[in-house]
C-alpha cells in the first residue's frame, strides 16, 4: 500500500525473470553478426555475410515458401470454420453447443505428437500422399480452437441487436451476418488469422510427421542444427523471421485490444 | 425452427472438419492398436499383442510414469516462477502493466527450435556458462554438466513454458474483486494473510490452467530431449516418434500413443474436479 518509489523486491524479480527470458535470444542474434562457423567465444569479428547468404540458399527459401504457404492456408481457413463456430456457440444456445464446444477445444489438451501421428495413420490408410497440404490440414486443427476463442470474445463484447436492426431493416439474416456482424468483428478475425499464421509458421512437431518431401522452415531448421557449420545462416534467418513475427504479432494484440470493449474493472 | 437451421448451418463445416480430421484420425489410430503389423497381410491381422507387450514390457511404463513425473515437476516449478510475476503484472505494476506483459510475452515469439538450441550453447561445454564459470575461476575445466541431462531438459522447458503459465494465473488474478481485499483488511487481515486466504484460492482457477498449459505440451515433448536431452533426458515423446519414424511399428506407436492420451484425460478429469472445465479453460 506503500506509495514510495523505490525498486521493490518485485520488481527485481520481474528484471531477473526478463534478463533470463531475452539472454538466449541475444545470444543468438550475436552470432548471426559473427565472422565465425563456430558458435563459441570469443567472437571472431563482425558481420553481414550469413545474412548476405541467405538468397543463395535454394533449399531454405523453399522451405520459407512451404511455410508461407501452409500458414496462409491452414489461417485461413482455421479463421473461417472458427468464426462458424464462435458465432454458433455465442448467439446460439441449441442442443449440441455443449458438445461442439467440448470437441473443439479439445486439441488444446491433446499433446501435438498425437496428432500428428494419428493424422499420419489417417492419411496412409485412406491414401492420401504426405505433403505441405496435409500438414496444412493438421494445422487447422490446432488453430481452430484459438481462432473460436478470440473471435468468440469478440462476439461476446457486442449484442445482437444491430444484427436484428439490420433484419428489421429488410435484410436476411446471412445479410446481416456478412453486412453488419462480420465488418464489427474484422479486427478479431484478423487477430486470429495473425495468431494461427504465427503458431503454423513455427510448428515443428506435427510438420515432422506430415509434410513429406515438402519440408517446412521448422523441419529445414531442425534438419541443419546437426550441422554446426550452416547454423549462422539458419540463426540469420531465423532473426528475420522473428522481427517478423514480432511485428505481425504486435499487430494481431493491437487489433485484440482495439476491437475489445473496455474491460470491467 | 428458423434458429435451429441457422445453427446448424453455422456449425456444421467445423464440425465435420473436426470431425474428419481430430476425431476421426483418433479412432482410426485406436483401430490400429489392434493390427499385427504396420504394412503387408499383418495390417489385416488383428490381435492383442501389442497391448500385451505393451504391458509385459516394464521400460515402457516406467518412461512414461517419469515423463509424466518431469512434465509434473516443469510444470509445477513454472508456476512457483510465473506466480510473482503474475502477482506484480495484475496488482502492482500499474500503467507499466501492459509494457511488462508485452515484454514477457516477446521471447516466446522466437522460434520454438532455436530458443531449445539457445540452451543448448547455453548449456555446453563450450557455451555461456562454462565460459563465465572458467573465466571467473570457479571451475578449471570446461565441463558438459548440465547439457544431455534431464536437468537440462526440465531447465530448458521451463524457460519455454514460464511466460504462458503465467498468462491464466494473471487474468484470474485480474478478475478478483479488489473490494473483497480491502474487505479482508479493513478486517483485520495482515497481508500476507488476505493472500493465502483471498487472492490464492481466487486465483486457483488460473493455476490449474496454467498447470495444463505446460503439462499437456512437454508430456508429448519429443524435439527437446533430442536437442539438449540426450540418452539421459529422453522421454516417452521420443518412444512414439521412433515406433513411427525409425522402428516403423506403427501399431505398438498407437498404443503408447493411446496410453499417453489415457494419463492425460486422468489428470484432466482428476484436475476438473476442482472447478468446472469452463472456468479452468477460460472460456
Amino acid at each position: 500500500m506503500s506509495k514510495i518509489k523505490l525498486p521493490s523486491i518485485g520488481a527485481i524479480y520481474i528484471f531477473l525473470i526478463c534478463a533470463v527470458l531475452y539472454a538466449p535470444i541475444i545470444l543468438l542474434i550475436i552470432f548471426s553478426f559473427n565472422n565465425g562457423t563456430s558458435l563459441v567465444f570469443p567472437l571472431k569479428g563482425f558481420t553481414l555475410q550469413w545474412y548476405q547468404k541467405l538468397g543463395e540458399n535454394a533449399e531454405m527459401l523453399s522451405a520459407v515458401q512451404n511455410s508461407f504457404l501452409i500458414g496462409f492456408g491452414s489461417s485461413l481457413l482455421a479463421t473461417i470454420l472458427g468464426t462458424m463456430g464462435a458465432i454458433a456457440i455465442a448467439r446460439f444456445n441449441l442442443p449440441g453447443r455443449g458438445l461442439f464446444l467440448a470437441v473443439s477445444t479439445m486439441p488444446l489438451v491433446i499433446p501435438y505428437v498425437i496428432l500428428g501421428v494419428s493424422l499420419l495413420i489417417l492419411f496412409k490408410e485412406v491414401g492420401i500422399p504426405l505433403s505441405a497440404f496435409s500438414a496444412g490440414l493438421a494445422h487447422v486443427i490446432i488453430s481452430i480452437p484459438y481462432a473460436m476463442l478470440i473471435v468468440s470474445s469478440r462476439l461476446v463484447g457486442f449484442p445482437n441487436n444491430l444484427e436484428e436492426a439490420a433484419m428489421d431493416l429488410g435484410a436476411s439474416y446471412w445479410e446481416a451476418l456478412l453486412r453488419v456482424t462480420l465488418p464489427i468483428i474484422s479486427p478479431a478475425l484478423l487477430a486470429a488469422f495473425l495468431l494461427c499464421f504465427t503458431m503454423s509458421f513455427d510448428e515443428f512437431a506435427i510438420a515432422s510427421f506430415l509434410v513429406g518431401t515438402d519440408t517446412t522452415l521448422p523441419v529445414y531448421m531442425y534438419s541443419q542444427l546437426r550441422f554446426p557449420t550452416r547454423l549462422p545462416m539458419v540463426i540469420a534467418m531465423a532473426a528475420i523471421i522473428m522481427t517478423l513475427t514480432m511485428s505481425s504479432m504486435l499487430i494481431s494484440e493491437w487489433l485484440r485490444r482495439s476491437g475489445q470493449p473496455p474491460t470491467r474493472k | 425452427m428458423e434458429n435451429r437451421s441457422r445453427f446448424t448451418t453455422l456449425i456444421m463445416p467445423p464440425a465435420i472438419y473436426l470431425f474428419l480430421l481430430f476425431l476421426l484420425p483418433l479412432g482410426v489410430m485406436l483401430v490400429f492398436s489392434f493390427r499385427a503389423g504396420t504394412t503387408g497381410a499383418a495390417h489385416n491381422i488383428f490381435t492383442l499383442n501389442n497391448y500385451r507387450a505393451f504391458l509385459e514390457n516394464s521400460s515402457f511404463q516406467r518412461l512414461l510414469w517419469r515423463s509424466a513425473g518431469i512434465s509434473f515437476t516443469i510444470s509445477i516449478i513454472s508456476i512457483i516462477l510465473a506466480y510473482p510475476i503474475a502477482y506484480y503484472l495484475a496488482f502492482r505494476a500499474g500503467v507499466n502493466k501492459s509494457i511488462l506483459m508485452t515484454l514477457i510475452i516477446v521471447p516466446t515469439w522466437t522460434s520454438y527450435l532455436l530458443r531449445i538450441f539457445a540452451w543448448k550453447l547455453m548449456l555446453g561445454s563450450t557455451g555461456v556458462l562454462n565460459s563465465i564459470l572458467l573465466s571467473t575461476g570457479i571451475i578449471e575445466q570446461a565441463s558438459p554438466i548440465l547439457i544431455y541431462s534431464r536437468t537440462a531438459v526440465v531447465v530448458t522447458l521451463i524457460y519455454v513454458w514460464v511466460p504462458f503459465v503465467m498468462l491464466p494465473i494473471f487474468s484470474s488474478l485480474e478478475r478478483i474483486d479488489r473490494n473483497l481485499l480491502e474487505a479482508a483488511a479493513d478486517l483485520g487481515c495482515a497481508s500476507w494473510e488476505s493472500f493465502l486466504r483471498v487472492t490464492l484460492p481466487l486465483s486457483m482457477p488460473g493455476v490449474v490452467a496454467g498447470f495444463f498449459f505446460a503439462f499437456i505440451p512437454t508430456l508429448g515433448e519429443f524435439v527437446t530431449p533430442l536437442l539438449v536431452g540426450g540418452a539421459q533426458g529422453s522421454m516417452y515423446g521420443n518412444l512414439i516418434q521412433d515406433q513411427f519414424m525409425r522402428a516403423l511399428n506403427w501399431p505398438m506407436g498407437s498404443v503408447m500413443s493411446l496410453a499417453m492420451l489415457a494419463v492425460v484425460f486422468i489428470l484432466m478429469f482428476l484436475l476438473t474436479r476442482l472447478g468446472p472445465l469452463s472456468e479452468l479453460l477460460e472460456l
